[in-house]
């Protein structure tokens, strides 16, 4: 019988990639959907982003919510350290996703083509994952700080620690490319060419960038958290696959077929990456105050919190299903006609 | 220093659950109203319910939007603002929160799906019924949302040792005894809201261009839902007041100005106090506080002086208290008034007074259900967890929280703003009866397209 703190966390970690492969493709589709006006392809693209985008954005934003809620559940303690340090970046977030959630909705339902409503849709997605992406940092530790009673973040060092920047920058390229990615395939799909050939471009560029801020984040994650960086090593097929995996992808794009298969290498890719990282973390989740088995909640919790996610989960795939096949799989729908 | 942030992070949470409160309301109780009229449409084949149901539905995801991301704020902000709350609690409510998480995603799947398949199907009972769903799904999550606001006011379903809670049951604690009474007022008054709105609308669009079809039917039919939970809802007021007297008297006592303890007690309306804590200019309904809190009218009523000065809630509430059960009883005769003129031939329900005070009713009800709310989380204080842990302690110590009230207040501006001019946007160069034609028009089009095919 597996314990209840590593239920919780492969479950919260499976949440977090979920919700990093859907809030990209969201993310991204904004920033892209900016971009286009800005340039005059819009003609191009904005069709098939809002028609893949108007049915499921609010989908993203519970994604989150669970995650967060999820980890209060199985790990409260991290209520306390986490709430009280990420109070100001935590705000910052909340008032971006505030402004994005509510701005694609008057953008999209109620005034078409207001270019101020798209910056602020687009300039927000680039933001939130940079804003999220700061916890992802704190939890390698030395940037939270207790003193006594009192938890605070230490602003200084973690502006000036050059870990938390190329995380962030990494969250924010991921973004870009997870979301070509995904809309060379809608399009794709959707056989609509010009806007194919414009994602697959997009889709190319951001390739590189990807790959190479990856690196960089894991050389400074060596030289900030010994321990994870070797555990990270000893995981190194888990590394060496998600590299396969988005050469794969890589190759596939290049050669302008089977954009389906390029998406979930993309995929495969992301999901080797995020479990090496977290497996490599294991047993931090605030490095060095909080452990999965010193913060988890009481075994009829924990017991509470799996029935309600596994009754949950039979509900919402059913629906999810239905979703896909009316929207994302039903041909004639990606392609305008109903 | 610390008592100023304590102060602070009380105006953040009570700002930003005033603004949800109003999103939140609607994006329970206007789902409902949304399938009754589509229900109708179906069952009368009048193609007025079914554009009703088409625009309420077209308004409703703006206010959805709001209530979405100011419904993340808040969860985000009991973490960011209360700390040492979500630590202490964080092992109890977590159930709860939980399950409103997966209630609202059920409700947001079904309403993308809702939204964008008005003629995919052929039978068009299908598409209503996409609407079980979300109303189902709005509806629970307003339940697991109480269970928590009740368990605040009744904590339960735990032993506390050493500071900590253990032996923890997270449903005996869902189940406490505040929330039954909570969720069904809740509940209520958020149909009820959701009616006087869309009646309030619709009456109001009547004064300005003159009575329609469409706005008669909208009207008639939102004012047998206002009727209808108006008496409900009444029914819930009262028990929750018994309720308080029962387990929480010092809220009810604090409400009412009650301060002795007594048989046969008066109910006070309005009134102040003056400076040795005498009311003054009250209106006295004898004995009726011992008739609301126990259903007779000779019963004991704890009076608030029973507890010790530093555990009784501000005495502002009173006049909460009464706005709300004003408008509450208010909304409930103005629906009887409007049948009362339809059913006497003599009178016209839709003369010029009776649409104003339908028209007022909206932005009452919404008024009531912020009265309301300001009563139930004001008159819990000093407490935030009642009898285990005051409000001062469970704040956050950061001094930023002052700054961060003004980045949430302009945010909350900006949002309000923005979704009333779209919202205004959406509807007034749009009115019902031109879309009617066009659809109409439209509907005609594809017949004779079919015609010619065949």
């Amino acid at each position: 019988m597996m314990s209840y703190d590593l239920i919780g966390i492969s479950v919260l970690w499976l949440f977090l990639y979920g919700y990093l492969i859907i809030a990209s493709i969201d993310y991204g589709a904004g920033f892209f959907a900016f971009y286009a006006r800005l340039t005059k392809q819009d003609h191009l693209i904005n069709r098939l982003i809002s028609r893949y985008l108007s049915p499921v954005w609010e989908i993203t934003n519970v994604f989150f919510v669970f995650f967060y809620i999820g980890m209060i559940g199985f790990f409260p303690d991290t209520a306390y350290y986490y709430g009280s340090a990420l109070l100001v970046p935590g705000s910052i977030a909340i008032v971006l996703l505030a402004i994005r959630g509510s701005f694609y909705a008057f953008e999209n339902y109620g005034s078409k083509n207001k270019i101020v409503y798209l910056f602020l849709y687009g300039a927000s997605g680039l933001l939130i994952p940079a804003s999220l992406s700061v916890a992802l940092a704190l939890s390698e530790g030395g940037f939270i700080l207790k003193q006594g009673q009192s938890v605070s973040l230490d602003y200084w060092a973690l502006f000036t620690n050059p870990l938390s920047w190329s995380i962030v920058g990494l969250a924010i390229v991921s973004v870009l490319f997870i979301s070509a990615c995904f809309m060379a395939f809608y399009a794709s799909r959707a056989e609509d060419q010009a806007a194919l050939k414009l994602m697959r471009t997009y889709a190319l560029f951001w390739s590189t960038p990807t790959i190479i801020v990856a690196l960089t984040a894991f050389i400074y994650l060596g030289q900030h958290n010994e321990r994870h960086y070797q555990n990270m090593m000893d995981l190194w097929w888990l590394l060496a696959l998600s590299v396969a995996f988005f050469m794969i992808a890589m190759w596939l794009l290049y050669r302008g077929r089977r954009y389906g298969l390029a998406f979930v290498c993309v995929m495969l890719q992301f999901v080797c990456a995020l479990f090496a990282y977290g497996i490599g973390q294991y047993p931090y989740i605030l490095d060095p105050y909080i452990t999965i088995q010193s913060s988890v909640t009481s075994s009829s919790m924990g017991f509470a919190l799996v029935v309600v996610f596994i009754g949950g989960m039979c509900l919402l795939i059913p629906s999810l299903i239905l979703v896909f096949k009316l929207f994302l799989f039903d041909a004639d729908y990606v392609k305008g006609k109903k | 220093m610390g008592v100023d942030t304590v102060l602070w992070s009380k105006l953040v949470t009570g700002m930003t659950l005033g603004f949800h409160m109003i999103f939140a309301t609607i994006g329970v109780g206007i789902p409902l109203m949304i399938a009754i009229a589509e229900l109708t449409g179906i069952r009368k084949q009048d193609a007025h319910y079914a554009l009703m149901a088409k625009r309420w539905a077209r308004g409703f995801v703006i206010s959805v939007a709001v209530g979405v991301v100011t419904g993340t704020a808040i969860s985000l902000q009991l973490a960011l603002v209360w700390p040492n709350f979500m630590k202490l609690a964080g092992n109890v409510i977590a159930l709860p929160l939980f399950m409103e998480v997966f209630a609202f995603f059920f409700e947001a799947i079904f309403l993308g799906i809702y939204l964008y398949t008005w003629d995919r199907f052929k039978n068009p009972y299908i598409h209503w019924l996409l609407t079980i769903p979300i109303v189902a799904g709005a509806g629970m999550s307003a339940v697991f949302i109480t269970t928590v606001n009740g368990f605040m006011n009744q904590p339960g379903g735990f032993t506390m040792q050493d500071g900590q809670f253990t032996a923890v049951n997270p449903v005996h604690a869902m189940l406490n005894t505040a929330t039954f009474s909570k969720v069904f007022h809740v509940l209520s008054s958020a149909y009820l809201t959701g009616a006087a709105l869309l009646a309030g609308i619709a009456a109001f669009t009547m004064l300005r261009r003159g009575i329609t079809g469409y706005h008669k039917k909208a009207l008639k039919l939102m004012m047998t839902v206002v009727l209808l939970f108006g008496a409900l809802n009444t029914l819930a007021g009262d028990v929750s007041a018994k309720f308080l007297a029962e387990h929480q008297p010092e809220k009810l006592a604090a409400g009412e100005w009650h301060f002795e303890t007594r048989s046969g007690a008066d109910l006070i309306l309005l009134g102040w106090l003056n400076a040795e804590h005498k009311v003054e200019g009250a209106l006295h309904l004898p004995k009726m506080l011992s008739f609301l809190a126990f259903g007779n009218f000779n019963a004991k009523v704890t009076g608030l002086n029973e507890f010790p000065s530093d555990e009784q809630p501000p005495l502002l509430i009173h006049y909460f208290f009464d706005l709300m059960a004003g408008i509450g009883f208010a909304l409930l005769g103005i629906s009887m008034l409007y049948f009362l003129f339809a059913f006497w031939k003599k009178r016209n329900e839709h003369n010029k007074w009776m649409l104003r005070l339908i028209a007022a009713g909206a932005p009452l009800a919404f008024l009531g259900v912020e009265m309301g709310w300001f009563y139930a989380e004001l008159g819990r204080q000093p407490w935030i967890l009642r009898g285990y842990m005051r409000v001062e302690e469970a704040a956050t110590t950061s001094p930023s929280v002052r700054i961060l009230f003004f980045l949430f207040l302009l945010l909350y501006i900006v949002l309000g703003v923005v979704s009333v001019l779209v919202l205004r946007r959406l509807f007034n160069n749009n009115p019902a009866e031109i879309e009617m034609e066009k659809w109409a028009r439209h509907a005609d089009e594809k017949r004779t397209g079919e015609g010619a095919h065949t």
